[in-house]
This record gives structure tokens, sequence and C-alpha cells, in this order.
């Protein structure tokens, strides 16, 4: 049951980096910092398990859903984005994430405190995706299909435009940008992929509870965003798979995940605003000079 | 040919009444707003250019009435704006906030998500930019780390992007050495010269009477006197205003 449990590990992480890429087209390119994001997550999940389990709809459709239905409701939470800024979002974004739960934990339709049980394997194309290594793989196109899209929206005008925001919001507005309207389009996009997520999610459990998506994993996909390197591509990536890793390689501090990540949080703060691998940060820094050195020193060994 | 009508524009900020029953009408010229500290003369920029609706009074452009309109709206008719704190994209280059600036005609359409920003023929249009403005040599350096002199030119160039059909300066020589001031002058003339209507706050009078065609001077919220140069130096109440009473 070894590989079992490192496939678990890996398809949890591929998730997880979706999670974090998605979290980061909201936080990262746009600025609108967001401690609410296992909300969407959770409305994604429940979206496809409803669907799967009282209406027996297939995967694909549940999935798509789920996608669609949680960008729309993404869009509808982000308005309250337009009034506030700052830490005042982070505020709203947690109060939304509390509510969405409490909607999950009080609305019988949702299965209350007690969850959705029983959610099918999903089938796609006559296959049936359980657990392991099919699985895993689905899981990694979902990761590939989120880093595709982030990496073309940061390529179009609404890409330069999430970055305006984030920077000034006066001066976007005097360059023609609406940042209410991007705003909600971040939220919006953001909010979608995670949607997409939180199918997977449900059908790789086969079950969800209110608890899976509280306040406290929306700070574990914040930290990984910031840890790995806010705005960058490669930054949610690499934050998604070293605080999932660490915590499993290191056993002892299994129960102590959330302090983990905290302390990562703070120490990032401090001493690397940027994140690990962010564009100013010390590692990206050697890293690019290696690469800048490194033909030139290989030139003149074979000289 | 660019027409703006100022119509008796007032404007409260809480108790305190920061424009006071302002017209004026300004086209195709290079027209000067001066005053001193306090005097309403960005609060009036930020009217015509959307950031704020005014109290009471109205703004019509070549016959529009545009006082209600939004920032990104205002822009789209062809009303560009530079700040008096600059506001460069920090995290962007050069070329990207001016990129910022052609993408004006995008922003408000779907499309705007799937077009690819970085084509040769906007980078073309950037090269153009860049290099009336001098800058041409800073195209991928990072705008935060500009002295403040190119960072001043790099907001400029960034609302040329947008093509505009009358230019807002907010106080453009404000920290720049003489002879940086003498080439935006210069650069000013020019952009005029191609017909371009321009509107600038200036602090540095003898930048701004060299420069305007002519001069609207506000204190306290208030027109005090309008005129070419030679009129206002010689205005009682403007050296009043500015040097105070005896």
């Amino acid at each position: 049951m070894a590989s079992g449990y490192l496939l678990t590990i890996l398809i949890f992480t591929t998730m997880y980096i979706s999670l974090a890429l998605s979290l980061n087209i909201l936080t990262g390119y746009a600025g609108q910092v967001s401690l609410g994001h296992a909300a969407f997550l959770g409305i994604g999940a429940y979206t496809s398990a409803v669907l799967s389990v009282r209406y027996e709809a297939p995967f694909w459709l549940a999935f798509l859903v789920a996608i669609i239905l949680t960008g729309l409701i993404g869009t509808f939470l982000g308005l309250p984005s337009l009034r506030v800024r700052h830490d005042f979002l982070v505020l709203a974004t947690m109060g939304i994430n509390f509510v969405v739960v409490s909607v999950f934990k009080y609305v019988d339709f949702f299965g209350g405190a007690m969850g959705l049980v029983n959610i099918p394997a999903p089938t796609l194309f006559g296959i049936t995706f359980r657990g392991g290594i099919p699985y895993l793989l689905l899981t990694t196109a979902y990761a590939l299909f989120t880093l595709l899209i982030c990496w073309y929206i940061s390529k179009t005008w609404s890409g330069l435009a999430f970055q305006t925001i984030r920077n000034d919001e006066d001066a976007s507005a005097s360059l023609g940008v609406n940042p209410a309207r991007y705003k909600i389009y971040a939220f919006g996009i953001s909010a979608a992929l995670a949607g997409g997520v939180g199918s997977l999610y449900a059908h790789f459990l086969g079950s969800v509870f209110p608890d899976n998506f509280v306040f406290v994993e929306s700070i574990g996909m914040l930290s990984m965003v910031i840890f790995g390197g806010i705005g960058t591509l490669r930054g949610p990536i690499v934050g998604a798979i070293l605080l999932r890793l660490i915590p499993e390689l290191l056993r002892f501090i299994q129960d102590y995940r959330f302090t983990f990540y905290g302390a990562s949080l703070v120490l990032m703060m401090l001493f690397q605003p940027m994140g690990l691998l962010g564009n100013e940060s010390w590692v990206w820094r050697q890293i690019t000079r290696w690469l800048r050195t490194a033909p030139q020193s290989r030139k003149e060994a074979t000289q | 040919m660019s027409q703006l009508e100022i119509r008796s524009i007032s404007h409260w900020f809480g108790g305190l009444q920061a424009l006071k029953d302002v017209t004026f009408d300004t086209s195709d010229e290079i027209l000067g707003l001066i005053g001193p500290n306090g005097a309403g003369k960005t609060t009036l920029f930020n009217v015509i250019s959307g950031f704020i609706i005014p109290t009471s009074g109205e703004v019509h452009f070549n016959g529009k009435a545009i006082h209600r309109l939004r920032a990104d709206q205002t822009v789209r008719l062809g009303l560009a704006r530079t700040f008096q704190i600059v506001k460069p994209f920090a995290t962007l280059t050069v070329e990207e906030n001016v990129l910022v600036g052609l993408g004006m005609p995008y922003y408000p359409k779907p499309a705007a998500l799937v077009q690819i920003y970085r084509t040769p023929v906007n980078l073309e249009k950037v090269e153009q930019i860049l290099s009336k403005v001098h800058l041409l040599d800073y195209r991928f350096a990072q705008a935060a780390k500009l002295p403040i002199g190119l960072q001043r030119r790099l907001e400029i160039a960034r609302a040329l992007a947008t093509q505009p059909k009358v230019l807002l300066l907010d106080e453009p020589a404000a920290g720049l050495v003489a002879q940086e001031a003498e080439e935006l002058a210069t650069l000013i003339r020019n952009l005029f010269a191609e017909g371009m209507h321009i509107i600038l706050i200036e602090h540095n009078m003898r930048f701004a009477m060299n420069l305007c065609q002519r001069i609207v001077v506000l204190a306290q919220g208030e027109i005090i006197a309008q005129g070419s140069p030679a009129d206002i130096q010689n205005d009682a109440k403007v050296i009043n205003a500015y040097l105070g009473q005896e």
C-alpha cells in the first residue's frame, strides 16, 4: 500500500498546484488578496457531488457545471471587492468563506454536517478513473490545463490589465481599464478554475464534508502562492509542491501542518517578500545569474 | 479640433469647498493652470478626467457632457492625463507601461480576455512613442527603477499611447532639473505642433510663462485671472495671491 499512499499524496499535490495557480490569478496577477479560496473549492466540490449523487448526472456534466457555476458564484461574490480594498478585502473574502461553509453545514439539501457520500468515481469515454495512477493522470491533466490558461491569460490584454490594477488602480483607469470589470473577471476566472478542482476532489474522496473547505484551507492555499513566489507561474507550482510534500516527508510535523504553513508565511514575509522563486527573490537571482554565466564558462572551459 | 468647456464647476470635500463656480473654455492651445497650493488645480483635473464627479456644474468636451463619466471612459473620448505624484506601473517594464496605454480600445471588450498584446505592430508603436519622449534606451528597464524625471516622461508616453486629443499634465516639470525641464518644454511644443491640445498645471512660474499661450489662475477654488502670460504677470490679484497682501 506504500505506492497507494504515495499516489494519494501526488494526487493531492497536483490538485493543490491547480488551486494555487487559480488563486494566483486573483491574488498574484490582479493583486486582490483573498483568504476565501477554499470556498470556491467547496462550491465546485458540492456542485459536482449534488449533481452526481442526487441527480445521477454523468461526471463530465457535473465537472463542467462545477466549473461554470463556481465561476458565476465567484463573479457574484467578487462584487464586494468593488467596494473594499486591501485589508478590508481580505476580511470580506474570509467572511465569504465562513458563509459558504455555513450554507453547506446548515442546509439539509447539502447533507448538513454529515456531508454527501457515495460520490461515484468519474467515468470519461467509457474509462472509470478509480484511485491510483488513472486519477493522478486526470488531476495532472487538469493542473496542466490550469497552467496553460494562466500562461495564456498573462499574454493577453486582460493579463496586462490585471497587473495594472495590482500596481495602481487610478493609473490603470486613466489608461482605459475599468478596475471594477477586471476585478470581477479575476474573481470569476479564479473561482471557475478552483471549481474544477473541487469536482475532482469530490470524486476522488467519494464524499464531501463542510469541514473540508474551512478558512484554514484558504490560508494553506494563500501560503503556497506566497511561499513559492506570487505573480509568477513557477511560484505557485513550487509552493504547492513544497508545502504539500514537506509535511509528508517530515512526519513529525504532520499534526502541526498549519503551524508550519503559518511559520513559513511569516518567515517569507520577513526575509523574502517575493517568495522563494519570485522575480526579485534571492534564489531566483542565483538561478538567472547561473543561467547567464553558465554558457560563457562552458565556452571558456573548452578553449 | 478639440473644445473643452468648464461650466460653473463647484466641488465640496465635506465642509471644504475646493472649487467655486469655475467657468472657462479652452480649445487647441497650450493652456496653463496655475495658482498657490490648495487652489483646486488638481481637483479640477480630477473633475475633467473623471476621477471626481463635481458637486455641481458641467464639463463638455466637443459638445458632449462628460462630467458624469468615469476615468476609463473619458480617456476613450480622447482626454489623457498624467499625475502630480507619478504612478508608473512599478513592476512592469517601460515597454509594458506604454503597451498598457495602447490597450485602451480593447479593455471594455470580452475579446481582451483572448487577444495577445505583445504583437509586432504594437511593439513598433511603442518604439515610436518611446523615441518621441527619448526613453527608447530604457525600453526594457523596470519602471520602478527609473529616476523621477524619466518616470514623468514615461507617464507622458503612456498617455500618448491612448492617442489623446487633449493631454492633461499635472505638474510635469516638478522635480526636474533645468536641462530636463527645457527638454520637456520642447516635447510639449512638438506635441502641440502635431495638433494636440495641452492643459498643464504648473508651479514653476517661469516654465509656465514661457510655454503657455494662455493662463488661468486659480486661488482658493476660484478663477482670479485669465489671459496671456504677459497679462497675468502684471495682474495685481495674481501678485497678491502668490506673494500675499501687504
